[in-house]
């Protein structure tokens, strides 16, 4: 260039960035598609909710059926999420502290459920529960009910959340290695104690991790639970499924009442997700989709 | 020179799993196992029979019945559309949300998972009365003449809204990874922002838009409690897979449900084949997934 | 396996290294228990594919007090032998004893060893005086010592590794080198029959790693700690310890005091890795060396005939006129703090050496060498 360098209109960086009306482009219209996909939808919950006013809003949860679901659905939580964080510290201790064959496998399989149709997963104990079921006649003649009831709704929930705390677990403790479990067990520890004191403190905030985006599914699943529930009223209702009798009824307040509390909850999981992903990024691993 | 010269006749075995101090692999083993296969592996495996036990012969009608066909080609047509949008939007999102500082940028950082979060019904029912006639975006589109809420747009809509933080998700540990120093060196090439861009900068993130888009995708076709209340649900028009078989459920047409249920699984496990396949070419192109 | 001598042992004598000599005075004289400490018999251990080196038949002894050092390059399996003494890799064969009991089947916990890994695997969550005290708490409670006890313990082992002041910090608040010592503390903590050490010093700085290893070195004198580390670096394995076990692809080359395997090294292996050497390939005939068609020096009883590579120290080498001499090319002339050094590419050789030299020098000046000792190995 014969005039040497010509000073560049958005400042000696410019290269390294977008102009700036580009950058604001791009920001408003990210931020504008989150608005109307996300931030919208979020709000009108909370909005119709308290449409009629609050005492109509808090009336909707002293309704008996509506009780009804929210015990229930805590108690597919309590039942569901143990057995998967068991589930999820079982697969994990073993896929990332030992080498062994197919070990690539066991990961794809645990991660199957992510990728089957809540309402197949619900379908397939349909098929070996159900009346028609393989096991139905059997069941049937014991007097034991799976399909439309408690244990249904408990397995099909169980099968939708399989992998959420395993998938957590075991690309950190793949990370953290076995040097630490090693070193307690010089020092004479019990496997026990090697795994109370040593591996559970080391996983403690990724397990937490897990065990959130677990309950948040558990409470919220709708699919796979509306398959196997046969949706009795005060019986095998929970939230989700009472969402949507209530609207089909036409009971919006009512049904954006509850809602509105699965809404809190998932509020409340992202607050604690971000928490954790801020405060103890280094103790999780494999950020990535859920 | 102490070390004894016999060599011992110990071989290495063809062994199942490395010998380790550690405790407690055949438990854990086990018991994880034992767990997916009762859980998972076995019902799956018994759809699966189910589905054979009709026969080649009644699946293929069953399959290609107008309805069932009508259902699979709304999902799939549908899902695939709101993969894309994801796919694009998604990197739109991780991109600002990375690369600019603005005020609330955490936030809405946060928020992008709320699709993961929020349970499906939930959404449902939002979208619904947000893009009802009367509703926040449907009064002002139905103006406009665009009828969203029961019809496929309305599925599109919740479609695009469950499979988004995917597309976001695994895109956007890459462009925080992007090394600067390959952007300034095109910049010293004297490539312009936009070429830098293109030819720079996005080829290494086109796989994880790719895994994200079959990530979404998988999603979406499965998805069935924020797509019901929005769909109005029009057999051949706004009917999708997943309902369909709730409602072959309902008419105890087991056969039905469970051949629907086949061709969806199959579907996706050819979605978590190609995940798998688009991930280990990454990691042989790029070093990274 | 080949075998190498110097000319005259008074000759090699006259030689010996200050360094081996330093190491030799440092060895605390004690008494020699009878039997040993350690003993491994034949150990046998592969890896399908990737993993840990592996080991083809090694067996090895180590002497009540005794601090022995395991000394090979990357790869030579020292480290999967200090595992398996330590009961964290299972042999595929072979014995590992201590004292006269065999401990091959016994699980590391119940192996009573203390081990220090290479980057110290300190327990994160837990503060410098629980991670010393962990050994102490996790024994059975009958054997379990009063938390008294144990507080007791604690602070005696702080002062030995002269922490003092920090038992309630937690290891990430301390230094690379504050982290050893508590490594080591905790270690010892349980009185273990052995302490193992894995590359005791590699992830520390140069200036810490020389502090640290004297300070090893004061301690296993205090102590009289049967001690077994593994290092790649011949230094610290020269200065350390009171044998050196040499390894080279899965196989122990020479086991010696360091004098020893520095001045009577067995093999070309454990020559080049035990201080500096240069190499050119020769011949020997008719009872004498030759290099490019020239005898050098008379061959010695014992050595191999045929293609060998002669051997030479730096040290051993000086410019001057012999019938022997060694032709080579200058390739460097410099200044140091202890003297003049020439960079000298001998003839045939594949690598320069610097030796000491008195006079001043230009690039590409001829020079000869002469070989005040040199060793000879079969070349392949």
């Amino acid at each position: 260039m014969s005039d040497g360098p010509i000073p560049s209109p958005g400042g000696p960086l410019a290269a390294l960035t977008e102009p700036r009306p580009v950058r604001i482009a791009l920001s408003l219209a990210a931020v504008a598609f989150l608005t109307l996909f996300l931030l919208l939808p979020l709000a009108v919950v909370f909005v119709e909710a308290l449409s009629n006013g609050i005492g109509r809003y808090l009336a909707t949860f002293a309704e008996k059926d509506a009780q009804a679901a929210i015990r229930l659905t805590l108690l597919v939580a309590v039942i569901a999420v143990p057995l998967n964080v068991a589930f999820g510290l079982c697969a994990s201790w073993a896929i990332a502290k030992f080498e062994f064959r197919g070990r690539n496998l066991l990961i794809t399989l645990i991660d199957l459920p992510f990728s089957v149709s809540p309402v197949v997963a619900g379908l397939i104990y349909v098929l070996i529960f159900g009346a028609q079921g393989l096991l139905g006649p059997f069941l049937q003649r014991h007097g034991i009910e799976v399909i439309f009831a408690v244990p249904g709704i408990v397995l099909a929930t169980v099968f939708v959340t399989f992998p959420f705390v395993a998938r957590e677990l075991i690309p950190l403790m793949q990370d953290q290695g076995t040097t630490d479990e090693e070193a307690a067990l010089t020092l004479g520890a019990s496997p026990w104690r090697v795994f109370r004191t040593v591996t559970l403190p080391n996983i403690r905030w990724a397990l937490l991790y897990g065990v959130l985006l677990c309950n948040a599914r558990a409470m919220g699943e709708f699919g796979a639970v509306s398959v196997v529930s046969g949706r009795i009223r005060g019986l095998t209702n929970t939230m989700p499924l009472h969402v949507e009798i209530l609207y089909n009824e036409y009971n919006y307040v009512a049904a954006f009442g509850i809602a509105s509390l699965l809404a809190l909850l998932a509020l409340v999981t992202l607050a604690g997700k971000s928490f954790l992903e801020w405060r103890h990024a280094d103790s999780l691993a494999g950020r990535g989709a859920h | 020179m102490s070390s004894a010269a016999v060599l011992p006749e110990v071989r290495p075995r063809a062994r199942f799993r490395r010998p380790s101090a550690l405790p407690g692999f055949r438990l854990t083993f086990g018991l994880a196992v034992a767990y997916l296969t009762l859980l998972v592996l076995l019902p799956l495996a018994v759809l699966l029979l189910r589905a054979s036990g009709i026969g080649p012969a009644g699946l293929w009608a069953l399959v290609t019945d107008p309805r069932n066909l009508a259902a699979l080609r709304t999902s799939f047509g549908l899902s695939l559309a709101a993969a894309a949008i994801d796919a694009v939007f998604g990197l739109l999102i991780a991109w600002v949300l990375t690369r600019y500082r603005f005020p609330g940028r955490r936030l809405i950082d946060a928020l992008v998972d709320l699709p993961f979060a929020l349970p499906t019904a939930v959404a449902g029912i939002a979208l619904a009365t947000l893009y009802a006639p009367n509703g926040w975006l449907g009064a002002p589109l139905a103006a406009l003449g665009v009828k969203v809420a029961y019809t496929p747009l309305g599925i599109l809509v919740a479609l695009v809204f469950v499979g988004l933080p995917f597309c976001v998700r695994t895109v956007q540990p890459l462009v925080a990874e992007i090394d600067k120093s390959s952007e300034e060196a095109a910049a010293i090439l004297g490539a312009s922002r936009l070429r830098a861009v293109v030819t720079v900068i996005l080829p290494p993130l086109v796989p994880a838009m790719l895994t994200g888009f079959a990530l979404a995708f998988a999603r979406a076709v499965g998805e069935y409690g924020s797509v019901i209340f929005v769909a109005g649900n029009l057999p051949y028009v706004s009917e999708i897979a997943p309902l369909l078989i709730v409602i072959k459920l309902e008419e105890f047409n087991y056969a039905g449900a469970t051949a629907i249920a086949a061709v969806m699984l199959l579907m996706s496990f050819a979605a978590l084949l190609a995940i798998n396949l688009i991930q280990d070419y990454s990691r042989r192109r790029f070093g990274h997934v | 396996m080949t075998a190498g001598y110097a000319p005259t042992d008074t000759v090699a004598l006259h030689r010996d290294s200050v360094r081996a000599r330093a190491a030799e005075v440092a060895a605390p004289r004690r008494v020699r228990h009878a039997g040993t400490a350690v003993r491994v018999d034949g150990i046998v251990k592969s890896y399908g594919g990737q993993g840990p080196a592996a080991l083809e038949g090694v067996s090895l002894a180590i002497e009540p007090g005794e601090l022995l050092a395991l000394l090979g390059p990357s790869g030579s399996g020292k480290t999967t032998l200090l595992r398996v003494i330590a009961g964290l890799e299972i042999p595929d064969g072979g014995r590992v004893f201590f004292g006269s009991d065999d401990t091959t089947d016994i699980p590391v916990q119940r192996r009573g060893v203390g081990f220090v890994f290479q980057h110290y695997a300190l327990f994160r969550h837990l503060t410098v005086f629980e991670n010393i005290a962990y050994g102490l708490r996790s024994r059975p409670r009958a054997h379990r010592p009063s938390e008294a006890d144990i507080a007791r313990r604690v602070e005696r082992l702080l002062e030995l590794v002269q922490l003092p002041t920090l038992a309630k910090r937690f290891p990430g608040q301390l230094s690379g080198g504050q982290r050893q010592r508590v490594a080591l503390a905790r270690a010892l903590a349980v009185e273990p029959s052995v302490l193992l050490l894995d590359e005791p010093f590699g992830a520390l700085d140069a200036q810490v790693r020389k502090d640290l290893r004297r300070w090893l070195r004061e301690i296993h004198r205090e102590t009289g700690q049967t001690t077994i580390f593994v290092t790649h670096d011949q230094d610290e394995a020269l200065e350390l310890a009171d044998r050196i076990a040499i390894l080279n692809r899965g196989r122990i080359e020479q086991v010696g005091a360091p004098h020893e395997v520095q001045d009577h090294p067995v093999s070309r292996f454990v020559m080049s890795f035990v201080g500096e050497t240069a190499r050119l390939p020769a011949e020997v005939a008719d009872g004498r060396v030759w290099v490019g068609g020239r005898a050098i020096l008379d061959a010695q009883a014992g050595w191999p005939q045929g293609a060998v590579d002669l051997c030479v120290r730096p040290w051993d080498l000086a410019v001057g006129q012999a019938p022997g001499a060694l032709p080579g090319t200058v390739h460097e002339w410099r200044r140091t703090g202890r003297g003049t050094v020439a960079e000298i590419l001998l003839d045939g050789a594949e690598a320069a050496v610097e030796v000491q030299v008195t006079e001043v020098y230009e690039p590409g000046d001829r020079v000869a060498l002469v070989a005040a000792a040199a060793r000879v190995f079969a070349r392949g």
